[in-house]
């Protein structure tokens, strides 16, 4: 398959799913930076969410619940040409995926990660998920959730990310402009996208959004770590959307000593007098 | 051939000395083996090393001793017993010893006096080198490469002193090996994978497979390969998954606990068909087990690990060169057949330092996947004959790559088809039909005119071989055996043609109930007669083997 357009393919999701105006964001996003599919790696785990890679046109990664953060980045470690989003859920990212989420941080390897934050498993039909606020009723905390909601903003500029940004399905135009910035900031990016769920999550609909979503402006500027976290932290009646924080800081690439000069990694030679030299150290 | 035990308390300097001697040793020409028996701890217990060095071909370790250094009273009482009649005690004055084969050195009066108390492992290896009938000059540059400059002359002075406070005692043998390399499992493991192009490597330490990350990050700058500590196995394996489907060779390795925690990402390649190399170094389970000793008891483990049923293939390692050559050509059939290849080597093995001949560097080059033609739709899983479909890496053509985790059809789409599942089962498991035609047969050894076959694999193969020799010169019976290397898809051409000629199949493995004969037995119907098992996590030895075949087997 070779195209030059990112087009979509029909899809499983629910009617009136977030998913469908995040992937029309995405396919935006990516044909207003000019990029080419074939440039282009997404990942994902698994959920409704991560069936993301699945429905748009680019190289997919589609891999294990949980998991892909360490197959994301290890691809952009192998080939720093590709441009490589993580697009998948809160289940996948906070949840299964953690451990890979905090160390990944930590890593700040060159890639992009959208996490669709609907606050409840899709996939596997309703129970809470690790952002789902306290008291929320499903079929398996059926006396309300009593786990503190992670918060993932907050843990994102704690754990020392250098782009963290949240933004809301139901605004589009704005969604496409945070996933650009997050694209091309140089390290790991997240967005944190809300979204509704349909289908299973009567609490945080569309409404309860529109009513309290709002949108950072430039009297919020998101330099200052500790003004960050205090925005961060503002999830309630009102929920800003917008860069959260951002700081330079060099990536992966600029810091590992094999990758920050030369070509990408996979564009270079075998050298087995190097292997050689190596074997004679025993004799 | 002579045997020789170092042993001590965790932070005595055992391993040092145990170093300086071996290299020492090797410039006389002989062929050496060595063996660490380390306790998990970095201070106290009782750790040691084993040497044992001659001008035969030395295949594995030994529990008859001609020597022991001993840097503490303990290590003479768990160890005069294996002492031959004829053989030395050295230890400081101020130990206890009265075994008449004692010989007290003042060795840390001496030290003092060079002026380092460190140096007594220097006075040592001259003594010894002296009771061995060698020539002090041999150690000169050893130390020169091992001791940092300022305290070279002590330890000269040290080497020196120790070599005259003692006389000889067993004859100099005549070393014969020209050129060879000492090197350890995992060096030997470490240096096979970048022969063969290596690009890649994530891992999260885990005795006894840690020293293969260490290595290879030591050389990574200079061979221009990205090594990544992980925050999890479950990391690594996704890792070197993702770095292989973007097109770089690669690798990751753990041992059975790390495994167990890979098992998922395992089913991810061989389900989206990505070429990966996972090392086992076992070590004994189940859970922590014997972080710091030797098991062959993840066998049936890695054969079946992951749900579901997918290709896969399992190489044993026997020895150091095969450590070698096998991960090469692991990699290389990983790529081949888009499918995981694991790895079982052990602590023995990992561990154990060997001389083997200088490696070809040729015979373990990458062999690169011929890269497909771009016609037409690209299919990354084309039904094809051998099942095997062309892979194109993302982001290096036009086309797109797309794989799943999910079951697919041939674009790497997901799918629920019940004609598709059974087309793409049929088209993994095809690949399997191929690769049997290049599996390697076990390796062979012994009388032609057997009568006993012992059958075993892995790391076993040493003390297995020296077993049948020893047991072949006793005129006890005649003895032949098979060691498996390849042992899964299990290899059964020279199995059943040997087995036919065998009067008695005897299992000889280093775990409780004796995985390759039930492998064998799933595999081939044939049952074995007795088995040799020990699982105490101290390898079986030779002389351990040619005792209880006599005692419990041939009776």
């Amino acid at each position: 398959m070779s195209t030059n357009t990112f087009s979509t393919y029909e899809t499983a999701w629910c009617p009136g799913c977030g998913n469908f105006s995040i992937i029309d964001c995405l396919k935006t996003a990516l044909d207003e930076l000019n990029l080419d599919p074939h440039e282009v790696l997404m990942v994902g785990g698994i959920g409704q969410a991560a069936k993301t890679p699945q429905y748009i046109n680019a190289n997919a990664f589609c891999g294990l619940h949980g998991r892909s953060l360490p197959a994301a980045v290890a691809s952009k470690i192998a080939n720093e040409k590709l441009t490589v989003i993580v697009d998948t859920g809160d289940g996948d990212s906070y949840g299964e995926g953690g451990n890979h989420f905090i160390h990944n941080i930590r890593r700040n390897v060159n890639i992009t990660h959208f996490v669709h934050d609907n606050q409840i498993y899709g996939l596997t039909k309703g129970q809470a998920s690790p952002t789902s606020g306290e008291g929320f009723v499903t079929g398996v905390q059926v006396n309300g959730n009593i786990n503190t909601p992670l918060n993932p903003m907050l843990i994102s500029i704690a754990a020392g990310a250098g782009f963290v940004a949240r933004a809301y399905c139901g605004n589009k135009e704005h969604l496409i402009s945070v996933m650009k910035q997050a694209i091309e900031y140089n390290g790991y990016a997240i967005v944190d996208i809300l979204q509704p769920c349909v289908s299973f999550n009567k609490v945080n609909t569309y409404a309860y959004y529109s009513q309290r979503v709002y949108e950072l402006d430039d009297s919020y500027q998101p330099f200052d770590k500790v003004a960050a976290m205090q925005k961060a932290m503002e999830f309630g009646d009102r929920i800003p959307i917008g860069v959260i924080y951002q700081e330079p800081k060099p990536s992966y690439h600029q810091k590992n000593t094999v990758l920050k000069s030369g070509k990408p990694l996979i564009d270079r030679p075998d050298d087995s007098s190097i292997v050689n030299k190596f074997m004679e150290e025993f004799i | 051939m002579y045997n020789l035990l170092i042993g001590g308390a965790a932070g005595q300097g055992i391993e040092t000395t145990a170093t300086i001697l071996r290299k020492a040793l090797k410039k006389s020409g002989y062929h050496i083996f060595t063996v660490e028996d380390v306790m998990s701890r970095v201070r106290g217990g009782h750790n040691f090393s084993l040497i044992r060095f001659g001008s035969e071909d030395v295949l594995s370790h030994s529990n008859k001793l001609d020597g022991i250094i001993a840097l503490n009273d303990e290590t003479i009482e768990l160890h005069k017993d294996e002492l031959n009649k004829n053989g030395f005690i050295l230890c400081d004055s101020t130990l206890s010893s009265n075994d008449p084969r004692t010989i007290k050195v003042d060795m840390n009066e001496m030290a003092k006096e060079i002026g380092n108390p460190k140096v007594s492992g220097s006075i040592a290896v001259g003594a010894v080198l002296k009771l061995f009938g060698e020539k002090i000059e041999l150690a000169g540059d050893v130390l020169k490469d091992n001791v940092k400059d300022q305290y070279l002359e002590m330890n000269i002075k040290a080497m020196e002193k120790g070599f005259q406070a003692v006389e000889g005692r067993f004859p100099h043998l005549e070393g014969n090996v020209s050129l060879s390399l000492m090197i350890n499992g995992n060096q030997a493991l470490s240096l096979g994978a970048m022969a063969s192009g290596l690009k890649f490597y994530a891992a999260y330490p885990m005795s006894p497979s840690t020293s293969i990350m260490e290595y290879l990050a030591s050389k990574s700058d200079e061979a221009g390969i990205v090594v990544e500590q992980a925050e999890d196995e479950i990391a690594a394996i996704n890792m070197a998954i993702g770095a292989s489907f973007a097109g770089v060779r690669s690798m990751t390795g753990t041992s059975g606990g790390g495994f167990s925690l890979m098992v998922e990402a395992l089913g991810l390649a061989g389900m989206a068909e990505i070429p990966l190399v996972v090392v086992d170094v076992q070590r004994p389970g189940p859970a922590t087990g014997f972080p710091t000793r030797t098991e062959q008891s993840d066998l049936k483990f890695v054969v079946s690990a992951s749900q579901g049923e997918f290709p896969r293939m399992v190489i044993a390692l026997r020895n150091h060169t095969d450590a070698f050559y096998q991960t090469a050509r692991a990699l290389n059939l990983a790529e081949k057949y888009q499918i995981p290849v694991i790895i079982l080597s052990d602590q023995y093995l990992s561990d154990s330092h060997s001389t083997v001949e200088p490696y070809d560097l040729k015979k373990a080059a990458a062999i690169y996947a011929v890269k497909p033609e771009e016609k037409g739709e690209y299919l990354r899983y084309k039904y094809t004959e051998d099942g095997i479909s062309p892979r194109l890496i993302p982001g290096k053509t036009n086309n797109i790559v797309a794989i799943d985790s999910d079951e697919h059809d041939e674009r790497g789409w997901i799918t629920e088809s019940s004609e598709v599942r059974i087309k793409m089962m049929d088209k993994r498991m095809r690949k399997l039909e191929k690769l049997k035609l290049e599996l390697q047969e076990p390796e062979f050894f012994g009388d032609e005119a057997f009568k006993t076959l012992l059958v075993g694999w892995g790391s076993t193969e040493g003390p297995i071989k020296e077993a049948v020799e020893s047991l072949n010169r006793m005129g006890k019976g005649k003895f032949a055996a098979l060691v498996f290397g390849d042992i899964y898809p299990l290899p059964q051409k020279l199995l059943r043609e040997k087995l036919a000629l065998a009067e008695r199949l005897i299992n000889v493995e280093q775990n409780a109930t004796g995985q390759l004969a039930d492998l064998i037995r799933e595999q081939t119907g044939i049952s074995c007669d007795s088995n040799i098992l020990k699982y105490d996590g101290r390898q079986i030895s030779g002389e351990e083997i040619t005792e209880r075949i006599l005692k419990e087997v041939q009776r």
